[in-house]
């Protein structure tokens, strides 16, 4: 479904994304892992247009998205911190943004509600918490019941209540064999969602496997335990692929 | 003037005791060359109204031609109408229209020449060359007419009342307009013009030339091509004129050029391009003048000496006194004006600080006239403040030690 | 377009500084026309105060709501619009809260006291002084990383068109003094609009008598029709290109 092809991002010396090459597809729900600055958010903001490849080129369906837009129609995107025009209110930010997606699309209000943002329709968004703003991110991302979900850092400053709806949509919407794209720190919410492991490094993918295969590789039955051993033994790809083979 | 109303008395009485000759359709005498040529001197020929194309008549013995019932002297525009010359003659209440045009002699509607006592009065003249041109005369009177020529160019339109080389006159009460200079005088002297409204004129509304010891006294000169123009003279008396709105490149409310020993008192110049332009101009006292809203109030060349200038009040002018040198030896004292910002400490109704009415900015136009273009910009208004702290370019010596804080009315 | 234009101007209003913008204008124009009697003189002074405000205020406050907008111009971006569309959305929605601003806090005043060719000259002249320094201020922005920087950049933009362009000019006026320069300078006039902006406002207020031999030969040409098309095609050229070179480094700027 999307397809990133020798993508290279060089912010002044430091080197974001150095020649990724990914598939995503249907039904996956990929996990970005990865260090502090290992280019997680830089990859997804490329997917998202806000941030252009130097080189290389990412297909949505078969189409660059260089070329046309109209692919963010498919993508719900939460961001890691949601900023909002400070003077506007909940109710008109989510006006706002379905006047923009246009009427056709199919409307799913389930989180709107579930986070009470209807209660609270007249707030400013700068009189908002930190967490009543994720909250608003999360219910926008999934307003449009779009085919691709994009969430950085999803369950970060939410309360555990909302935490878990939101953790209950996300396999929701996976069951329903959407392709999300998830980036936590908290690696145990990530756990019961993750089919799909993408762990970046100084903007090298150093795996990209599925969760089965992870566990196989690593030994370990816990994310956090795999995820842990692969920091540990750094950047052994290469003897990671030897043991893929002789596990056959 | 004395003289000038006692010979009007004589004139009016002499017609009484003389015959009356009328001239009109249906009189016994129907053309006024051949009631000129019977008439005897002192006697008063009474034109009835009607139109007459007769040429140019000419009237040289002592005669009054009164005009009844608007009579019409038509010339055709090929004849100059009345020729005078003589003494004691008197042509009054008739419409002289479209005398003739000549490139070779100044056509007129009435010319008089060499000639003395005549009053031309109450007349009116439509598209003349020249409407009245005097030559050569003395003591006349041409008041209460009214002329108005087609404005051509400055080529193919003469003055409207045109006096030359004349003594003891007077023009009074008369508006003239459309022709190339509305009053004109060369060589006239001991003379006065009061009263007059000279105005959309193509060139000058009153032009002066070689003319001393005359005064002219609460005329208006509005809206001519380039003003007023007094040159070569001396001994000038102007007081109580209004000089409005003579706007252009190229003009200015009065030009003074190489005067000397002038009145300028109490004449209001309101929207010219410039006030008084002074070149060569000696000995001159300009006192209560009022100067609103004009480009230049003054204009003064370096060619300036000893002039003063007094109790004048500057209020909207865009610059109040420009100069190109920076030498002046002139005085300026006490006189009002509105951008002053000084104090007055002591109450004396005196400016305790010099104002200094010369802005950088019209020196440095004066020197590059290019520099016109920068005209209202930021710069030339910090320029212009920075030169008011720390004056270097202005002339120094050119300023106003105790200005008036309050407006004196005229 | 119109729709995020919308919400752009909605955010703006909702912004005292454009009301208090607008009360400034208001004051200052009303108390011209009051104080003069003279209703063209006070044009000629308004003329003073529009030509270093209005560019001032439009660079100024473009800058800042433009880095003020910076979330919302992001969020945008992740929905199906595109970015010539945001940008150009926001160019309107300031432009034109700007320009009805200015109509209002001038418009007004000049509409009641002194309606006529002139007045509607400084009008529009004013109007494409805003847009122009709208667009100018956009392209600044847009090319510096942050707030301080960009606004910065505006305030040095602002004060060499204001006065540093003009102070060249007077050097190259006297440097070449010798040579007959009225054409040049027209041409150079075309390189700064607020002088292109001046000096076809002063023509129309037939200042050019005061400017002697090289008042006529502008009258000439800005009195002219052409003189006409040439100001107001140079000053929408002055709004376009920066606006044209905003959206393509726009185009290419990772947020």
């Amino acid at each position: 479904m999307i397809k990133i092809e020798n993508v290279h991002k060089q912010f002044k010396k430091l080197k974001a994304l150095d020649n990724i090459n990914v598939d995503f597809n249907k039904g996956q729900v990929v996990s970005l892992i990865g260090p502090n600055g290992s280019g997680k958010t830089t990859l997804i903001k490329s997917i998202l247009g806000l941030v252009k490849p130097d080189n290389g080129q990412i297909l949505f369906n078969g189409i660059s998205t260089d070329k046309d837009i109209s692919y963010r129609n498919q993508i719900g995107y939460m961001p890691q911190i949601g900023r909002y025009p400070d003077n506007m209110k909940i109710g008109q930010v989510f006006q706002m943004i379905r006047n923009l997606r246009g009427t056709d699309h199919k409307i799913d209000e389930e989180l709107f509600y579930r986070f009470k943002l209807d209660t609270m329709q007249d707030k400013t968004m700068k009189s908002l918490s930190g967490g009543t703003r994720q909250k608003v991110s999360a219910a926008l991302a999934f307003l449009f019941d779009a085919d691709v979900l994009i969430l950085d850092e999803p369950t970060a400053g939410l309360d555990p209540i909302a935490s878990e709806v939101l953790k209950e949509k996300i396999i929701a919407e996976k069951k329903k064999g959407k392709l999300i794209l998830l980036t936590s720190h908290i690696l145990s919410d990530l756990e019961e969602l993750t089919t799909d492991v993408l762990y970046l490094q100084d903007g090298k993918v150093v795996l990209y496997n599925s969760i089965k295969e992870l566990y196989d590789l690593t030994g370990e039955d816990k994310l956090s335990k795999a995820i842990a051993y692969v920091m540990k033994n750094g950047n052994q790809q290469q003897e990671f692929h030897y043991r893929k083979i002789a596990n056959g | 003037m004395k003289r000038n109303i006692t010979i009007l008395l004589l004139l009016l009485s002499t017609t009484v005791f003389a015959n009356s000759i009328r001239v009109g359709k249906g009189q016994r005498i129907t053309s006024l060359h051949k009631a000129v040529e019977m008439a005897q001197a002192g006697d008063t020929i009474l034109l009835q109204g009607g139109r007459y194309k007769e040429g140019n008549t000419v009237i040289n013995k002592s005669l009054t031609l009164l005009g009844e019932n608007n009579p019409v002297l038509d010339g055709e525009n090929k004849y100059e109408i009345l020729t005078v010359t003589g003494s004691g003659i008197v042509i009054k209440g008739i419409m002289f229209e479209n005398s003739g045009y000549s490139s070779m002699n100044d056509y007129a509607s009435i010319s008089v020449i060499d000639a003395s006592y005549v009053l031309i009065e109450n007349n009116t003249i439509r598209n003349a060359y020249f409407a009245i041109h005097v030559a050569n005369a003395t003591t006349c009177v041409v008041q209460h007419n009214t002329i108005s020529g087609l404005t051509k160019t400055e080529q193919t339109s003469g003055n409207g009342i045109h006096l030359w080389k004349c003594d003891d006159m007077l023009v009074k009460d008369n508006d003239v307009q459309g022709h190339r200079d509305g009053i004109y005088f060369e060589f006239v002297t001991n003379s006065v013009i009061q009263q007059n409204n000279s105005h959309n004129n193509i060139r000058y509304g009153l032009h002066f030339m070689f003319s001393n010891n005359d005064s002219y006294i609460d005329n208006t000169f509005r809206d001519n091509g380039a003003g007023v123009a007094v040159m070569y003279s001396h001994h000038v008396l102007m007081q109580g004129n209004h000089f409005v709105h003579n706007w252009g490149g190229n003009a200015y409310g009065l030009l003074l050029k190489e005067i000397s020993d002038g009145q300028i008192l109490q004449n209001k110049f309101d929207n010219n391009t410039v006030g008084i332009l002074m070149e060569s101009t000696n000995r001159i006292n300009v006192d209560n003048n009022d100067f609103g809203s004009n480009g230049y109030a003054i204009r003064m060349a370096a060619s300036c000496n000893e002039n003063i200038l007094q109790y004048n009040a500057f209020a909207g002018n865009t610059f109040d006194v420009a100069t190109n040198g920076t030498l002046m030896l002139n005085t300026l004292r006490n006189n009002y004006w509105d951008k002053y910002d000084g104090y007055d400490m002591n109450k004396d109704g005196y400016g305790d600080v010099p104002y200094h009415p010369i802005s950088m900015y019209s020196m440095v136009i004066e020197q590059n006239p290019n520099a016109a273009v920068l005209m209202r910009s930021f710069m030339v208004t910090l320029l212009d403040k920075a030169e008011k702290a720390i004056p270097s370019l202005t002339p120094e010596n050119m300023f106003d030690e105790k200005p008036m804080m309050k407006r004196s009315s005229l | 377009m119109l729709k995020i234009s919308k919400y752009v101007l909605y955010d703006i209003l909702r912004n005292r500084v454009v009301l208090a913008y607008t009360a400034f204008l208001l004051l200052v124009s009303l108390s011209l026309f009051q104080m003069e009697e003279n209703s063209s003189k006070a044009v000629l002074s308004l003329l003073n105060i529009v030509l270093i405000v209005v560019p001032l205020v439009s660079m100024v406050f473009s800058t800042i709501h433009w880095y003020n907008s910076y979330e919302f111009i992001e969020l945008m971006l992740t929905q199906p619009v595109s970015r010539k569309k945001v940008l150009l959305s926001e160019f309107a929605g300031i432009g034109s809260s700007l320009v009805t601003a200015y109509l209002v806090g001038v418009g007004i005043p000049v509409v009641l006291y002194n309606f006529d060719s002139t007045g509607i000259a400084l009008l529009l002249i004013g109007s494409l002084l805003t847009l122009v320094f709208t667009s100018i201020a956009f392209f600044a922005s847009i090319k510096s990383r942050d707030k301080a920087r960009g606004i910065g950049a505006a305030l040095l933009l602002w004060f060499f068109f204001a006065l540093i362009f003009d102070g060249l000019l007077l050097v190259i006026l006297f440097a070449f003094s010798d040579y007959p320069l009225e054409k040049v300078i027209m041409v150079l006039s075309s390189f700064n609009p607020i002088d292109l902006g001046r000096i076809y406002l002063m023509l129309q207020m037939d200042v050019s008598a005061l400017m002697g031999y090289t008042g006529a030969t502008y009258k000439d040409f800005f009195g002219s029709s052409a003189g006409m098309i040439y100001t107001f095609g140079t000053l929408l050229l002055w709004m376009i290109v920066p606006l044209l070179l905003s959206l393509r480094s726009f185009s290419k700027k990772d947020l």
